[in-house]
């Protein structure tokens, strides 16, 4: 059985291609995802990400319940408002999702995780939470609607109220905000700026109507990879998992080490790794050659051997990017097989795209 | 429901072949296959010359989301590619029967055209997938 999100109605109606993602029925395009990447590149898309998991975790322990549960520390978050991304990880240092915190008071945070994810992630934050005074409650009232590009704030304002503006006013990235029914962040996972907006479910068509309206395209889950990945923004199930460290998923920024004291879970294990160096690394690979370089392809490097875990066309570069997990060795080149031929790539940093220019 | 012109034959394989006169014939895929493979962002094309048998791997439809092979429907040689589609693979997408079509090809048996696929067959043939 299919969920659906309340915007499944507007998505039909804008001509959307409806596929299976992980349970829920979502729109991977509405005609060319290219073209919709090309959108929120160069003006402004939204999409429908009410799939996501909202969680709210509020009590008198809700700070240390959090600096126990995910890898960096909610103690660097002061600011009312501010927000965090890290990775909660198993015992074996292994990352069980990767998430967004965002922080309110010390006895007051919105978590938001992966709808993949959802049920496994749930189990965990009740158990952890089960030693904390906090309560954990879902939030499945809400919808969520991310607007990015460079057009997108402003289409974005044309569209709230005034005092939803007076609110975003200003608002400096990785924050959010509550003001007049929505919360509104300026998070978002395509390397432009823009905003994530959750919603009441019952308002949710109204305001996705408003911003089309407003000139906003719909965009699906294709160009939603394509954007993601041209940003080097990781995919949880496919650039990390529970058997990869964080520290060879190009998220050792989102460990606090300090202060050496707070045991969060998968320290003893990560920190071990970190001292001996041995874990793989992510990085980029980019082919300038015909071809697409796709997730699982084997990644031939001087001395050893990776795996592609998330490849595709990128369109802004109109060539083949990808991201790799390699030996921490590996230098500026490796080759791939694809279609029994083996190709010379480029090893860069995980970043490709940011702000609509190329940053490699 | 995709377009499935009446005019054409087709392969089971989603290409479509059109009677040009004098024994060539345009090949393509179908309006069905470009849905299915989405965003078209490379074609790789036989070379003018080659000669092909029928159900041999001649050309390749990369797209966003993957590569797909291309069979020749009938035998014979090469006459013509479709070299827009260098630069513009997104024909294929916008217009599978006619600016994006992939090659003409001079069959050197007609009587291959026999063991192809009319509109019906070909409409049948997608509804069992």
């Amino acid at each position: 059985m299919t969920q659906k999100t309340v915007l499944h109605a507007k998505h039909l109606e804008a001509g959307a291609k409806m596929v299976d993602f992980h349970g829920w029925e979502m729109p991977i395009n509405y005609g060319s995802q290219i073209e919709e990447h090309h959108a929120v590149r160069k003006d402004a898309g939204m999409f429908d990400v009410s799939h996501m998991t909202i969680v709210d975790v509020q009590g008198a322990d809700a700070k240390a319940f959090l600096q126990k549960l995910v890898a960096n520390d909610v103690a660097k978050l002061t600011v009312a408002g501010k927000a965090l991304y890290t990775g909660m990880l198993n015992e074996q240092g292994g990352v069980i999702d990767d998430l967004i915190i965002y922080f309110f008071a010390e006895t007051n945070y919105r978590l938001v995780v992966n709808s993949a994810t959802r049920e496994k992630d749930l189990a965990h934050l009740a158990a952890v939470s089960a030693d904390f005074d906090v309560t954990v409650t879902e939030r499945p009232e809400f919808a969520m609607i991310a607007v990015q590009g460079p057009n997108a704030k402003a289409k974005a304002a044309s569209v709230f109220s005034a005092e939803q503006n007076a609110a975003v006013e200003g608002m400096k990235p990785f924050f959010g905000v509550e003001a007049g029914g929505l919360f509104i962040a300026t998070t978002g996972y395509t390397g432009e700026e823009g905003y994530e907006i959750v919603v009441r479910n019952e308002e949710a068509a109204d305001l996705w109507q408003k911003l089309l309206e407003a000139g906003v395209a719909p965009a699906g889950l294709g160009a939603r990879d394509t954007l993601r990945l041209e940003a080097g923004m990781n995919l949880y199930g496919l650039d990390m998992d529970e058997s990869v460290s964080p520290l060879a998923a190009n998220m050792a920024w989102t460990i606090a080490w300090e202060p050496a004291e707070r045991n969060f879970i998968g320290r003893a294990v990560v920190e071990k790794q970190r001292e001996e160096k041995s874990t793989d690394k992510l990085v980029g690979l980019v082919l300038e050659s015909k071809g697409v370089l796709r997730s699982g392809t084997k990644v031939i490097v001087e001395g050893g051997e990776g795996v592609i875990t998330s490849g595709t066309f990128s369109p802004t570069l109109g060539y083949s990017i990808a991201l790799a997990r390699v030996p921490r060795s590996t230098g500026e080149t490796a080759q791939v097989e694809m279609r029994n031929k083996l190709f010379d790539v480029k090893v860069v940093k995980p970043c490709f795209v940011r702000n609509g220019k190329a940053v490699i | 429901m995709s377009n499935i012109p009446s005019e054409l034959k087709y392969a089971s394989s989603h290409e479509w072949v059109r009677d040009e006169g004098n024994g060539v014939f345009t090949v393509g895929i179908t309006e069905h296959a470009q849905e299915l493979l989405g965003d078209m962002v490379f074609v790789e094309l036989p070379d003018v010359g080659d000669e092909v048998d029928a159900g041999e791997d001649c050309a390749v439809a990369e797209s966003v989301k993957a590569a797909s092979d291309i069979y020749a429907p009938i035998g014979g040689e090469i006459v013509e590619i479709n070299e827009d589609l260098e630069g513009s693979p997104e024909l294929v997408n916008s217009d599978p029967y006619g600016d994006g079509w992939l090659f003409k090809v001079k069959a050197s048996d007609v009587e291959e055209l026999e063991n192809l696929l009319d509109a019906e067959g070909y409409a049948n043939s997608i509804d069992e997938e």
